[in-house]
């Protein structure tokens, strides 16, 4: 009965979308308050129905009730119940109802935390969040019904993609949507600018605290989804240049250049074009990114079915969305006042640089993603772009970018001086070229390329902690004025200066895992020894486990340093999910310091030996724990006084914004 | 400078930047997009040695041999043609006899394919689609 109502509640949340859409828009093109008035109850409204759907099949995957098709087929009733939870959207349907829910959710958010913004710009921005509602809704109700029934019902179901048998489900699909779906908000007002024919600075301090939002989810997002190919794909790849992951670091790429052109708008009221632009670019894309991993276009861990009508519909919203922002965009784009001129050498002049690098990047990167699809479409031929495409263009476009971040935030606004703030960096730069130079004498095997890339990433963050070591007046002021200043210091820079070191650390572990990574492939029976990086692998057992929905055999290996010291035991095993009837390596990892000893279980050869695939991943940790950095840079830029939505209108209480976070 | 060559100069040095990132984009896409062949594109047109490609197809009933240390050979087919693999390494979980599977790598000098990735699908109803889309052609593609 749930399962029905979980429809219904989903079907008029259609129709109040339908309502949120027109009535808000019609009410500011005529100027009447009260119909204005009726976005912020429809969007409150309608979060509260598209989560009353959300848990209605949640419940009815906690129920293990197999009269619903879509739990059938993704779960079983030996599952865990935090993979029974969380199953809810590992699968197509599903996922696209948290999809919406996250939308909603933020269209709830603007109406609640928005309660200060001019009513015609609320009303607007909520109306066309309620456009986006309403193609996603009838896109779930017209071709992805996850409240489809099943009769007679099975006893049994089919249980979920062991591959998606993982804390990872809990954490990587909601942060990404969370971004993802965040960026529509920066793509609303944008869109409410242009129909309103008014931008200012305003727009852009309200903008901002969005955009900072769905980008930190979205990193953590991105992160997390690397983490868990990571671990659970069994060879320690983690970033594998796959269209989805592509998908997923377009709008991660445009809303890093739309928080700085933001940035940009708000001081200095230029480039306000450009901000409209590419926000709207970032939502499109973040509407690629759906597209191509929801349709079927691509095959991969991701695409869950196909089923061509799906991916129609969905590349119908996307025409609908992108082309018809981007008319408006060309249509009344002249009608706004364009911003003012600046020298380059300036922070705005850094900020342009940042913007034409990060967007020419993504340029290479949806152009070595979409050129496959293009190709097969108009000429039939199927050709693959990997790595090697990506390691040469978005290489050489990004690195130059990383090398000049330092000096961006200690350039003056409207006329810097570069000779000053190289003076400044002086420092930083000789301990880089010095851990540089030491990494290359002191590691075997670094290249020289290794040595500067490791010397980059410790520019990067030297670089951003000067900026915080400037600012507070070091060498300049006694010790005390000094750290009221450093305390004093607005938030956002401290944000800014963690986000920059987060970039560096994880550019470090990249470059030190590509570089420095060795492996050892061994066929071994218990009681043989490996000896990898300085540490011996003793072969201990093998033993059969057997847990709720899986047997496995386990390896237990017992790990010591050259030297003698025991270090304790990992444990790999290769595991069979009893439903499906389906193999699974699961890693065994050992975290020593900042590095990994990653151990991965193969084949039985002939003689009874086992195939063992043991890596070093050297500093891999840093990769991700740059990116949860620059998570914690976007959390205290947020909580900057300066960026709530309140500050422009003082009198009201400015608390509220904060809370976005 | 006066306003308008400003502005000029700005206009000009992002141009010279995507100009040179559209250079790039080209000369990749000509150099390092590896091509996927069925064992019966390369009958008709072989490969040289050393040339990178992806090679897909069914993996041949009984060609799997597995030596005593890590190696692995086996029969790539699609049907018709067939080109012998050899790999060091792990296999993937769902790599099988008369299943799916894609190998990137090199032909050696004796025309055996030296394979250093393996991909197999990733579940029951998953097949690489180049793959799929091929054998359909061929009508060799079993619906399950």
């Amino acid at each position: 009965m749930s399962i029905e109502l979980g429809h219904f509640a989903l079907v008029l949340a259609f129709a109040l979308a339908l309502v949120q859409m027109a009535v808000p828009i019609i009410g500011a093109q005529i100027k009447n308050d009260t119909l204005m008035r009726v976005g912020e109850p429809a969007a409150l409204t309608n979060f509260m129905l598209v989560a009353l759907s959300f848990m209605a099949l949640t419940s009815a995957y906690i129920q293990s009730d197999f009269s619903v098709l879509n739990v059938w087929e993704n779960s079983h009733s030996a599952k865990p119940l935090l993979y029974k939870i969380t199953g809810t959207w590992g699968n197509h349907e599903g996922s696209m109802l948290l999809w919406v829910l996250i939308l909603v959710f933020f269209g709830a958010l603007v109406a609640v935390f928005g309660r200060n913004l001019p009513l015609s710009l609320r009303a607007n921005v909520l109306g066309v969040q309620g456009a986006i509602s309403c193609a996603f809704i009838i896109f779930i109700l017209a071709t992805s019904n996850p409240f489809a029934r099943l009769d007679p019902a099975p006893m049994e179901g089919r249980d979920l993609n062991p591959i998606l048998q993982d804390i990872g489900l809990a954490v990587h699909p909601p942060l990404l949507y969370l971004g993802y779906v965040g960026f529509s908000v920066a793509f609303s007002f944008a869109i409410a600018a242009l129909i309103e024919g008014r931008l200012d600075a305003a727009w852009a301090r309200w903008v901002r605290p969005w955009t900072l939002a769905a980008w930190m989810f979205l990193t953590g997002g991105i992160a997390m989804g690397s983490y868990w190919a990571y671990y659970e794909l069994g060879w320690g790849g983690f970033w594998f240049w796959d269209p989805v992951e592509n998908a997923s670091l377009l709008p991660w790429l445009g809303g890093t250049a739309l928080l700085h052109s933001a940035l940009v708008m708000e001081k200095r009221s230029a480039l306000k074009i450009w901000t409209v632009l590419l926000a709207i670019l970032t939502f499109s894309l973040s509407l690629l990114g759906t597209f191509l991993v929801r349709s079927g276009v691509l095959t991969s861990v991701h695409a869950f079915a196909t089923d061509p009508a799906r991916g129609v519909f969905i590349l119908g919203i996307l025409v609908l969305f992108i082309g018809g922002s981007l008319a408006l965009f060309a249509w009344r784009a002249a009608t706004l006042a364009p911003g003012g001129l600046f020298q380059p050498i300036s922070r705005e002049g850094a900020l342009v640089l940042n913007n034409l690098v990060l967007t020419t990047a993504t340029a290479t990167v949806l152009i070595g993603t979409l050129y496959p699809l293009l190709v097969e479409a108009v000429t039939g031929d199927k050709i693959s772009v990997g790595a090697p495409f990506f390691n040469l263009t978005f290489g050489p476009l990004i690195l130059p970018l990383l090398v000049i971040v330092p000096f961006g935030p200690l350039l003056a606004w409207k006329r810097g001086d570069l000779w000053a703030v190289s003076q400044r960096l002086f420092g930083a730069f000789g301990a880089a070229l010095a851990i540089a130079l030491l990494a290359f004498v002191l590691v075997d095997r670094a290249s020289v390329l290794a040595a500067l890339g490791i010397g980059l990433g410790v520019w990067l963050v030297l670089g951003a902690m000067t900026d915080l070591v400037v600012k507070s007046g070091v060498g300049k002021a006694a010790p005390s004025v000094v750290f009221s200043r450093f305390k004093g210091l607005p938030r956002s820079v401290f944000g800014t200066a963690l986000a920059h070191a987060g970039i560096g650390l994880t550019t470090i572990g990249i470059i030190s895992v590509t570089t420095l990574e060795t492996e050892r492939i061994a066929a071994m029976q218990p009681g043989e020894t490996v000896q990898i990086q300085g540490y011996n692998l003793r072969f201990d057992s093998l033993r059969p486990f057997t847990g709720p929905n899986y047997t496995e055999d386990q390896a237990t290996f017992v790990l010591s340093r050259v030297t003698g010291k025991p270090l304790g035991e990992v444990v790999s095993s290769k595991r069979l999910y009893t439903a499906r009837q389906m193999p699974t390596t699961e890693a065994g990892i050992r975290t020593l310091g900042l590095s990994q000893l990653y151990v991965s279980l193969g084949d039985q050869t002939p003689n009874g030996k086992i195939v063992v695939r043991i890596w070093w991943k050297p500093m891999v940790t840093l990769i991700w724990l740059g990116a949860l950095v620059m998570m914690v840079g976007g959390t205290v830029s947020l909580l900057d006084r300066r960026l709530r939505v309140g500050a422009p209108m003082p009198r009201r209480k400015p608390a509220v914004e904060g809370r976005v976070a | 400078m006066t306003r308008k060559q400003k502005r000029l100069a700005i206009i000009a040095g992002a141009l010279g930047f995507i100009g040179a990132a559209t250079g790039l984009t080209l000369y990749a896409l000509g150099e390092q997009t590896s091509y996927f062949y069925m064992p019966g594109d390369l009958a008709e047109n072989p490969v040289a040695a050393g040339q990178r490609i992806r090679l897909g197809g069914l993996v041949e009933k009984g060609s799997i041999v597995r030596s005593d240390d890590t190696h692995v050979r086996f029969t790539v087919t699609d049907g018709s043609n067939t080109v012998s693999v050899r790999y060091n390494g792990i296999l993937p979980d769902l790599f099988r006899e008369e299943q799916g599977v894609v190998t990137e790598g090199v032909f050696d000098d004796s025309k055996m394919f030296v394979a250093d990735t393996v991909l197999a699908k990733h579940d029951e109803n998953y097949m690489p689609r180049e793959v799929a889309d091929s054998l359909k052609e061929k009508g060799v593609w079993q619906e399950n």
